[in-house]
Parts: C-alpha cells; structure tokens; sequence
C-alpha cells in the first residue's frame, strides 16, 4: 500500500485519501460565454499521458483537505505534492 | 519402523494423537501432518483432482503440490498443504480431491492483526537471514515460516516465528501472517494474526525450493523431492522409505542419499542425468555400496497406493533396468525463492547454470540474500523432463495439483499460444493452491522447448501475492459479524426496537422499516401506517436525513452556486426545497434549506448522500472558491428529526405545544419556527413529504425520545401511528416526490424529474447550468418521470422492470423504453402503482406500454407522476 505524502500531516496510507482527478483544470469564468464543444471539454475531458500527470488529491480520512500531486502514472510514484495555492513545480 | 530413535528435533516425550481419514494416528510435538503420516507410513494423502490418481507428499515446505487436506478439527479449514499443517493433539484432518469445501459452521476462533513500523525486515531466519539481522541496525524485525530459527536470533532482533510474509507491496509495505496456536483457547488469543509491516528496508533471505524432473507416472506416493527427504530425515527422524532409486540433474541429491543410506535405507541406485560426477561424491557412493548411473534418468515407475519400482535408462532411450524401491528421491536443481521480490517489482535474469531465475540486482529498498538470490546453489544440468516413449495417456505431470501434463503444454503451444501467461491460463498450471511454485518453471522450460527458444529471453509469469494461502477469515481479522461495519443507530432506536420495528439498512444506518402489529406482514402494516397518515395522524424518526450547516458570510452565495434554485433570497423563517446537480447537469441530490440566520443556513440532504454532499462542498469550497468566507459542518447526529404527518397533525401539535400558534396563517406551508414543544425546545419547520399536513419537529438529539413519547401521548386519542421508511416511501411517490439514487441514477437532469420549477432563470450560473443546454439534455426523447397505473390494479410491478412498447415481447434487439423506479401497493389509491423513467414519458401520459415480468407481459397506463391530490389541496389541513 502506497504511502502518500499529505502537505498537511506526512506521508499515511492510501487508504485514507480520495483521488480528485487532474489537477489545474479551472471552473470556466464565464460557463455561458464557452461553445458546447468547449464546456464539453471541460465537463468530459482529461489528460491521459503515460507519464508525469499532476492531480488533485484529498486526505479524505484525515484532516480532510485538498492538494495537487505529479503522479507518474506509469510507476505510481508521486514526484512532488504541493498546496492548491502554490503553482505546479518544475519535474527535472 | 520409519520414526528412527535419536534423530531429528521432534519432542519425543509429547507423544500427539490425530485424526487422519479416519485413523488414529499418533505423532509428536514438532511434527508436521506430513511428517507425521511419514512416520506412520501413510504416503497416500489424496487423490489427483482430474483423473483421481494416487497422491503422496511431494515437498516438506510450502512448495509442496501434492499433499492437500482439509482439517476438521479442531477449527475447520479447507484445502491445505500437510506439509504445512503443525501437528496438534485432537487434529482431524483428510485427504482432498483437488478441492476443499467450506465448513457450514462459523469459525470459533479469532483472527486479528497488528501494525509494525521497522527499519529493517529480515524475511527467513535461515543462515542468510539470520546473518543479515545481525548487521543490521536500527529497529529490526526478523520473521520465518518456522517454529524455530536456524540458529540464535541476535540480540536486540525482534523475531516472529510461524509467520509467513505473503505479500510485499508499495513502500515496504509487508503483509505477514502468523499462526499462533490451535490449542489457544478461541476466547482468549488469536489464532492467527495477519501482521501489517512497514518496513524501511526489506532482506530476502527466503531461500530456494527445489524443482523435480518430469517423467511417465512422476506422481506416485512415495515420489519425494531429495532435499524433502532429507529433511523428513534430519529434522524429524523419520525414514520416508527403506529402499529408494534416486535420480538428480546435480550434487544436492548425493546429500540426501547418504544421509539415507547411513540412515538404514538401501539406496537401489543414483541415476544421475549428468555425464559426469566428481570423484568426491564417487567415491563416498562407493563406500557406501550405491551404484551411480551417469547420464541416465527415471522414464517409468509401478505401484498403487505407493511407488513399487522404478525404470532407469539412459537418457533418450526409453527401455531400461527396473528398481524395486518404495521412495524415489528427485532432484532438478534449486529455484531461488523470488516471489516476494518479483512482487516488489524486482526483475529477474535466467541463470543457465541453475536453470532458473535470479533477482537480476537489488531494489533501492530491497536487498535479497543466501540461496534467494541464488548464492549457494549447485549447478544443475538442465533438464525440465525425460524423453519418454508415446503413450494414449500422458502420466508426465507437470502440475501435480491441476493434473496438467506435458502434453496439455503441447496442445497450448500447438495450438499458436507463446507467451507463458497464456499457457498458463490455457493449461491452468500454477493456479493451484501451490501457485505452481515446482511446475511454474517445468512449464516454463518445455514450452521454451517446444517453440525453440531459450529461456533467457523469456519473461516468467509474474509473481503475485499471496505467497502462500492465507485465509479470509485471517484477512477479515476482528472486521466482522459486528465489527464488520460500522451500524450508526438514531437516539429513538431503543424505542423502534422495543416496539417490534423491522429495520431497513440505509447505508451504514438502522431505520425503522414498517411496525407491524400481531398477524401483520409488512404489507398489511403499510397499508396501514399509509392510511394512518393520510386520513388521521403518523409520525415517523427522521432522525437519519443528513443536515449540514453552512454558515459564514458568503454561506447565501455559496449555496446559490451550488443549487439550481435562489437560495440568497430565502427570508429568515423560510424553507426552500432545493437540486443540486453535477457540473454535467446531472441530479446528484436535494433537501431543504432554512435561513437560520442572515450567514447561517441548514441544509438537509437524503440520508445516504450526507456525506458526499459535504465533501462536495468542501471540494467546491477548497479547489474553486477559496474566496468563499463559509464552514459547512455536519450536524446530522446532533438532532432528533421527526416528522409529524396527517390531517390531525396540527391539532396533536397544538396540544404537544400550547404556547404555538399553529393557525395555516400564524405558521404556513414552507416556514419554520423555534417553539417550545413537550417542555423543550424545539425547531417546528412546515415542511411535506408526504403531500399532507405535515410538521418536521427537530430537537437536540438526546430530547429525541422525550419529544417523541410526547408526541405518541399527544396523538392517542386520534390513534398516532408510528410508521417506517416503507411507508415514507409509499406516500412520497404517490406524490411523485422523487428520490435521489432511486428515480435518478446520475443521468438524470431536473427538467428529466420534471422539476424545471426548481431551475433559477435568473442566476447567471451555478453548477450544472451550462449543460442544461447542451444537445444531448435538449433531447425530446430523453427519460423522463412518470407514473404507472398497471391495468390489473392487483398487480404489483417489480421494480427495475422494463418498459417495451408492444404487448409481447418482439425478437431481439428489444427496443426498452425505459424502466420502473419504484412500485407500491396504495391504500389511497387503492390499488398499485408505479414511478418509472421512460423515453419521451411526458408525451406518452395517456398511452399503454408494456411490462414484461416473467412469461406475462403487464399492460400498464402511463400517467402523470403526481398520482394522489395533484391539487395539492391536503397540505394546509
């Protein structure tokens, strides 16, 4: 069982936390303005690399907040966790 | 005589008594079922799971293939190896067929875990294992599958016998599993304890396992792996055989052989498949009297229930000598023990010189050691079976456990498969018990064979946890019966208990499901408790409906994003019935809303959806919309919520509270008030479910019971009647109220409900707006909800049944319409009905559509899905 390593409170089991999809993907500002074709893109539409990918992830079974991950979806293995506020980090 | 005296390490002076098909049988403490049978010289343990051949025991660990039984004794287990059973006084056990079978008692014993943190774990407490734990430092765990070490464990080691490491996974994550006693007493210790290890670093020191050779009618009882006799030998003094035929690819056999021989046994002869043996081991055969074949093998054996003789010939001719023996002893050559490593996702090299697979270097946290990693080991000619002559029946198994034969390989290769994982599943081998952990490489090398090809560009089949058999019941630990999941239970529950409640799990809670009175079935109670509520008074424990207070002083435009309908415009006093959708449009829930104060609202949500609703606030809250200044908090424990329903409602309420004014004027339809009721106080919102006059009276929890026994003694002279979900749920839809995850399943819209009514015009967006308008939500034959009036007015619709447009059912593909979402019996109605989404549904009122259910097929009226008082007129009283 793969260890996540929470902003918040460390590294805790993987268990305890809820994966919130890819991460960095805004509510439009204006949702009326955008063609059917653009909200569906939105609504329906993710990245699906075979490498780095950053996430949103919530420690759903501890202190209950949310944070972005860069997952490697090929090995699992998380490359960097940081705060919703704080940009996306630069994977070498 | 097989137990010789003076050998090995079983406790002679703890003589145990067993049960084995039958027989009483007598081993000794130290035993293994395996060894012990041995001593009493049952070889035959089972019989072969297709063809119902012979089966002995094959291996003295966890490799063993062949020696399956099933205990009944004292705790009933299926399907397990014998050479892994310890032998306990009282045990019953018998040999298996190939399969087990549950046992229809309960288990008695318990089975728990514990978590460990530890910087290194040694997995095997051989030499290797037992050297790495002494250089290693910090917090060190050592565990091995034994009931003793090989040596002294280190000082400042932890150590834990009879513990089996099954499975490693991310992050030194290691799952072991002990056996900690059968003569436990089940009340007081465990039986088993699954250990949840997390481990720093990892050393496998797991050793190795040795492979046989495959050859005609290789599976006799009495066909032992060398190095098992060996052990039978030295550990537990017993003489699997008097006289044996040996046949080996390398020196390891010549170990067991001697020990044999100097032991008592008459060695017949050494076929050794090698060109060559050292002078070294020549010369001490001959001492000893043990004629050596070289470059010979075993290409036929006799016997029944034993092995009787043995035919050694030279290598690709298939006549030879016959041997009479009653042991014949096999070795392959060694495999390293690399499961555990390859589940760490180590990768493996083929050693030509082993015939086998090795870690082909060490993972950052994981460390292999000893014969493991395959130090040690003796070089083996390679040879995975015997060229034998053609036969009608193939005898040369490759899988003992699956009676899976060179010839089933063949017809895998044969039939165009190459890669191992498809002949794996296609010949099943190595999906037994044993996980194939002697035929996985046998089955490896012919297939290799068959195509041409060298093992070392082959992949072996991936090795996955468990590493051996673990048990659910030692997996589920102390996780059930009770403590399975968790049961959350409302303040009035001992009252629904005590007066006969049948209960409805709704998610992880009890509710009170109908209560029926003597000679009452539930759909006589129903009836009853609907009738209750809607021609006098009923009262129900809402107690489980999630509530949610949001507050803070964004808490109005927070909600209005989140709603599809105005909530910023709701008054203190008001209540708002509100959707909330997915960005997709979708329903995923509604409830009500009261404005408790300007920054302060409660909001309820169904009660399986609490929850959800309130991480998906928190989600919107922290990833969207941090500028929001709002908390939202579950409250839904802190209250006792009962509905109050029926047309005697406000008069029960009167008398329950004197001091409210409960005129239609003083207190309408969609307001709450804070009142005193029965002495407490309490919050009284106008609020219906039901389409009656109706009263939803909310007091802390712990005054749920003294509101509500005051409720009862308010109501008994116009005849209160408690009622249950069932009910609540029959009212509803005879309203055509609805429910989230019963009407809807997330493709669902509001306007779908025909719900427009709650969509906001006005707000610029909130979640889901945008795709209303998509094409696919404009569809005018989307499903939609309507009503069902089955034309026999008896029959009864079972939900999830589908609607078809004919009334008999066409040949397929047959066109659905839609479905039924929920079916009831109605005493105001007097009759059935249904709710169901149905394509185009609100253009079809009127028509007849079809149910099929069964062989019938049911003619049903579509209808408007509010069923009962579409005027609404009962909601004032």
């Amino acid at each position: 069982m793969q260890l996540i390593p929470c902003p918040w409170c460390g590294p805790r089991e993987e268990t305890e936390f809820h994966y919130g999809g890819q991460a960095h993907v805004a509510y439009p500002q204006d949702p009326a303005a955008l063609s059917d074709d653009d909200w569906a893109k939105f609504v329906f539409f993710r990245a699906n690399p075979s490498g780095p990918l950053p996430e949103r992830w919530t420690h759903s079974a501890g202190c209950r907040r949310w944070f972005n991950a860069v997952r490697d979806t090929r090995t699992h293995d998380l490359l960097a966790v940081y705060r919703l506020d704080e940009p996306r980090p630069v994977i070498p | 005589m097989t137990r010789l005296p003076g050998r090995g390490v079983v406790d002679r002076t703890a003589p145990l008594k067993f049960t084995f098909d039958g027989r009483e049988l007598t081993g000794f403490r130290g035993d293994t079922l395996a060894s012990a049978l041995l001593a009493n010289g049952v070889h035959q343990v089972a019989t072969s799971i297709k063809y119902g051949r012979p089966r002995g025991i094959l291996a003295a660990g966890v490799e063993d293939a062949t020696a399956l039984v099933q205990i009944e004794a004292p705790f009933p287990e299926p399907m397990l190896s014998a050479t892994t059973v310890e032998l306990y006084d009282g045990l019953v056990a018998r040999g298996l067929p190939g399969q087990g079978k549950l046992a229809a008692e309960p288990d008695p014993a318990r089975y728990d875990a514990k978590h460990v943190h530890c910087d290194v774990l040694v997995v095997g407490a051989g030499p290797a294992g037992l050297a790495a734990a002494a250089g290693a430092s910090g917090r060190v765990l050592l565990v091995d599958d034994q009931p003793e070490p090989s040596g002294e464990i280190p000082d400042g080691v932890g150590f834990l016998s009879r513990t089996t490491a099954f499975g490693v996974y991310d992050d030194g994550f290691v799952l072991a599993l002990e056996r900690r006693g059968e003569n436990a007493a089940p009340e007081r210790i465990s039986r088993q304890r699954v250990w949840r290890i997390r481990a720093k670093r990892i050393v496998l020191a797991t050793g190795a396992h040795e492979r046989p050779v495959v050859f005609p009618d290789n599976d006799r009882p009495g066909i032992m792996l060398a190095g098992a006799a060996r052990t039978y030998l030295n550990r537990y003094g017993v003489l699997a055989g008097q006289r044996a035929v040996v046949f080996t690819t390398n020196d390891s056999a010549y170990a067991a052989a001697f020990d044999l021989a100097d032991a008592g046994a008459r060695i017949a002869v050494i076929a050794d498949a090698r060109d060559t043996v050292s002078a070294r081991l020549g010369e001490a055969a001959a001492a000893r009297g043990i004629e050596i074949r070289t470059g010979h093998g075993v290409v036929g054996t006799a016997g029944g229930d034993r092995i009787t003789s043995a035919v050694v010939a030279e290598l690709g001719a298939t006549q030879g000598d016959r041997f009479a023996c009653d042991l014949l002893l096999v070795s392959g050559g060694w495999n390293p023990a690399v499961h555990l490593f390859s589940q760490a996702r180590g990768t493996l090299r083929y050693a030509p010189e082993l015939g086998a697979y090795v870690p082909d270097g060490d993972l950052q946290a994981v460390r292999v050691v000893g014969s493991a990693a395959g130090e040690g080991l003796p070089e083996a000619k390679v040879l995975w079976q015997v060229p034998a002559a053609e036969s009608e029946v193939d005898t040369r198994f490759v899988d003992l456990q699956r009676d899976a034969t060179v010839s089933d390989v063949l017809r895998a290769t044969g039939a165009g498969l190459r890669s191992l994982e498809h002949v794996k599943r296609y010949t099943t081998i190595g999906t037994a018990h044993d996980q194939g952990k002697t035929s996985g490489l046998l089955a490896a090398g012919i297939t290799a064979d068959a195509l041409g090809r060298d093992l070392a560009g082959q992949r072996p089949t991936t090795f996955r946890p468990p590493y051996t058999s673990v048990s659910f019941a030692a997996l589920a630990g102390r996780n059930r019966g009770d403590l399975h999941d968790p049961v959350r239970v409302t303040a009035l529950h001992p009252w629904h208990v005590e007066h006969g409640a049948e209960f409805e799990n709704v998610g992880q809670w009890k509710r009170p499901w109908y209560y029926p009175r003597p000679g009452e079935d539930r759909e006589a109670a129903v009836l009853r408790e609907c009738r209750a509520a809607r021609t006098g008074v009923a009262l129900m424990d809402g107690s489980t409906l999630g509530k949610i207070d949001v507050q803070g002083p964004d808490a109005a435009a927070f909600l209005d994003l989140l709603y599809t309908n105005l909530m910023s415009s709701l008054t203190l006093g008001r209540i708002r019935y509100g959707v909330m959708c997915g960005v997709d449009g979708m329903v995923i829930d509604d409830g009500t809303v009261i404005r408790v104060a300007e920054d302060r609202f409660l909001v309820t949500t169904t009660t399986g959806n609490a929850a959800m609703v309130l991480e998906w606030m928190e989600e919107w809250l922290q990833t969207e919309w941090p500028h929001l200044r709002v908390f939202a908090t579950s409250v839904t424990e802190h209250w006792a919520t009962i509905p109050l329903v029926g047309p005697r409602s406000r008069a029960v309420l009167a008398k329950a509270a004197p001091g409210l004014d409960v005129s239609n004027d003083a207190f309408g339809f969609m307001t709450w008030q804070d009142a005193e009721v029965a002495g407490i106080d309490a919050r009284v919102c106008r609020i219906s479910f039901s389409g009656e006059l109706a009263y939803e009276l909310n007091v802390p929890s712990w005054h749920g019971i003294t509101l509500w026994e005051a409720l009862l003694a308010a109501g008994a002279e116009d005849g209160i009647t408690p009622y249950g979900t069932e009910t609540m749920h029959v009212l509803r839809a005879e309203k055509g109220y609805p429910i989230i995850g019963q009407e809807t399943d997330a493709t669902v819209t509001p306007q779908d409900l025909g719900m427009s009514w709650a969509v906001s015009k006005k707000k610029p967006d909130f979640l889901g707006k945008r795709s209303f308008t998509r094409a696919e939500n404009l569809r005018p034959d989307r499903k939609q909800l309507v009503g069902l009036l089955p034309q026999d007015p008896a029959v009864l619709l079972p939900e999830g049944s589908q609607l078809i447009e004919t009334d008999h059912v066409p040949e397929p593909p047959v066109r659905m319409l839609g479905h039924v979402t929920s079916s009831y019996r109605s005493a105001a109605l007097g009759r059935t009905f249904a709710l169901a989404l149905v394509r185009s549904g609100r253009e079809r009122v009127g028509q007849t559509l079809y149910v099929p259910v069964g062989d019938a097929v049911v003619p049903v009226t579509v209808t408007e899905s509010v069923l009962f008082d579409k005027e609404g007129t009962r909601r004032d009283g």
